[in-house]
């Protein structure tokens, strides 16, 4: 009580400790007036070289994850209260109830990419299923064919994937991207060798949002009668993708990317011809036998409905994106010179944009720009300061791939949010700039490639 | 019974209402602009039926507004700092 007493009038401790000292002396009047609530928190200080902010920084950064819509949660919530069934159990309505949830679900997602619903797999996530697809495929023809095919800037999992047969006696062609970064067909024809069984290129990358011509390559594949496999986590709902268009044998769906729940996602395997592998988790055979364990009901609801709404949603995202994109482009470009694009400006997805903005370090411009959640590439590269493989595979020089941030827009993005990016950027960018040698250097005309810079 | 323009100008009220609720900036805004360009572009609709279904969504759209609103204000989230920005703005004048 003593201690109380003695305490400065402006007692300003954490909330956490007021609750305490308060709950100690609980008959003796609050000190400082009432009770502190969740809402007197103040919201967290994000220091930024403009000073001390307040409020949460905006989200640019649809490509690493994207925010759960309301309607996709709203579909969920019975299953994760109410409907606790194991939807494999056959014996009583606990089951039935959430079996049946589970193939509406499935159905939802066959019907954006415009397959059966039996040809989808529920698994944990695009990892898994580009996991499941790439081992998976090629283990179960290892006796027969021992070659796999994959572009150098697809995602980590599939490359490290590739590794790992790598270590098992398989050979891997690690094709080439062009600066654009989209690969070439002749290289890919040529590459294809009767040896091999599975070809895997990615729909839309994630760092540089460019499109492979993944109808072509499906046409390809199926006349030389090799399974396609596409990771489309950055694709499907935000892109029309239809299966038997573009002749896809697997097809890697993420939760996450589509405004849905993290930790699902789903793959697609052809029946007809039939695409057959080794799975990777065995056990109660659930999943046609190719994912063993129980399907997560809330999860599996929760894709299927982000799906659905994508389905219905996409014209609308589409627009709302292009336009977005156009708009940042457009200011940032107006303002400052030398800022390049990364990967192909028209085969490209508007979500993702990634610019490089010469003679700054992306990531000291990232620092800078603590009010916005931007990354320079890949979520899951974004603790290593090395630059990105991706920009190196499409022969971005090392100090551009040094220099690049990515923008990542989605269908919560609004336009005063990309106006505030623009505009803080562009201080930044020229903030920066202006402290550097190399940008004066420039300015006075030195052509940066001729110096010979002395070895220490 | 058919859908009168009376109906449909309050269940469109009271969608914008129910969307303006959402404590997070970018879901309150996408569901105000959605709203607005949903109406906007089924304006010349002229069958009823269609008008009838289209009514039918938007109350299933309401309910489910409704519900989210309502958990989203138990979780409530930080503003963000172009919200906390244009409050400081007001403050100051």
């Amino acid at each position: 009580m003593s201690l109380i007493l003695k305490a400065p009038k402006n007692f300003n401790l954490s909330s956490h400790f007021f609750l305490i000292t308060r709950s100690l002396t609980s008959k003796s009047p609050p000190i400082n007036g009432p009770l502190k609530t969740k809402d007197d928190i103040k919201p967290s200080k994000v220091m930024s070289a403009m000073g001390e902010l307040s409020g949460k920084p905006l989200y640019l950064d649809a490509q690493a994850t994207t925010p759960i819509d309301p309607r996709v949660l709203d579909a969920m919530l019975p299953y994760l209260t109410n409907a606790y069934g194991n939807p494999h159990s056959r014996t009583h309505a606990y089951g039935w109830e959430s079996e049946k949830a589970v193939e509406e679900a499935r159905k939802e997602i066959a019907e954006l990419i415009n397959c059966d619903p039996k040809e989808i797999i529920f698994t944990s996530g695009a990892t898994e299923s580009n996991n499941i697809a790439v081992k998976g495929v090629a283990r179960f023809y290892k006796e027969k064919k021992k070659h796999v095919i994959t572009t150098q800037t697809e995602h980590k999992c599939v490359l490290d994937s590739c590794r790992i047969l790598e270590g098992e006696g398989f050979d891997v062609t690690y094709l080439p991207v062009g600066s654009n970064g989209i690969i070439s067909l002749e290289d890919l024809e040529k590459a294809i060798t009767p040896n091999t069984s599975l070809v895997s290129i990615m729909t839309i990358n994630n760092e540089i949002g460019v499109k492979q011509p993944v109808k072509e390559i499906g046409a390809i594949c199926r006349s030389k009668k090799v399974f396609f496999h596409t990771d489309a986590a950055q694709a499907v709902g935000k892109i029309p993708l239809d299966v038997n268009e573009i002749n896809a044998d697997l097809v890697s769906i993420s939760g996450h990317k589509v405004y849905g729940p993290k930790g699902v996602g789903a793959l697609f395997v052809r029946r007809r011809p039939r695409v057959r592998l080794e799975p990777i988790q065995n056990g109660g055979g659930q999943e046609r036998g190719m994912r063993s364990g129980t399907v997560p009901t809330p999860l599996a609801v929760g894709l299927g409905a982000a799906c659905r709404i994508a389905n219905a949603e996409m014209e609308a995202d589409q627009a709302w994106t292009k336009k977005l994109c156009d708009r940042l482009l457009s200011r940032l470009t107006a303002e400052l010179p030398q800022v390049i694009r990364n990967g192909d400006p028209e085969e490209t997805y508007h979500g993702c944009v990634n610019l490089s903005f010469a003679f700054v370090e992306g990531e000291s411009l990232l620092m800078a720009l603590k009010d916005v959640a931007l990354s320079s590439g890949s979520a899951c590269t974004s603790a290593s300061l090395e630059p990105s493989y991706v920009l190196r595979a499409i022969g971005a020089d090392e100090d551009l791939a040094h220099s690049s941030i990515r923008f990542g827009i989605g269908r919560f993005t609004t336009l005063e949010e990309v106006d505030y990016t623009a505009d803080k950027c562009i201080y930044h960018v020229k903030r920066l700039r202006e402290m550097s040698p190399l940008w004066e250097m420039f300015q006075e005309g030195i052509d940066l490639k001729s110096i010979k810079w002395s070895q220490h | 019974m058919s859908v009168s323009r009376d109906m449909i100008l309050k269940l469109y009220k009271a969608l914008m209402r129910e969307s303006s609720k959402f404590p997070a900036y970018n879901y309150r805004m996408y569901f105000i602009r959605r709203t607005q360009e949903k109406f906007h572009s089924n304006k010349n609709v002229s069958s009823p039926d269609e008008i009838q279904q289209l009514y039918n969504a938007g109350l299933v759209e309401l309910e489910l507004l409704k519900r989210q609103v309502f958990i989203s204000q138990m979780f409530k989230p930080e503003k963000l700092i172009i919200e906390t920005q244009k409050q400081t703005d007001k403050d100051t004048g």
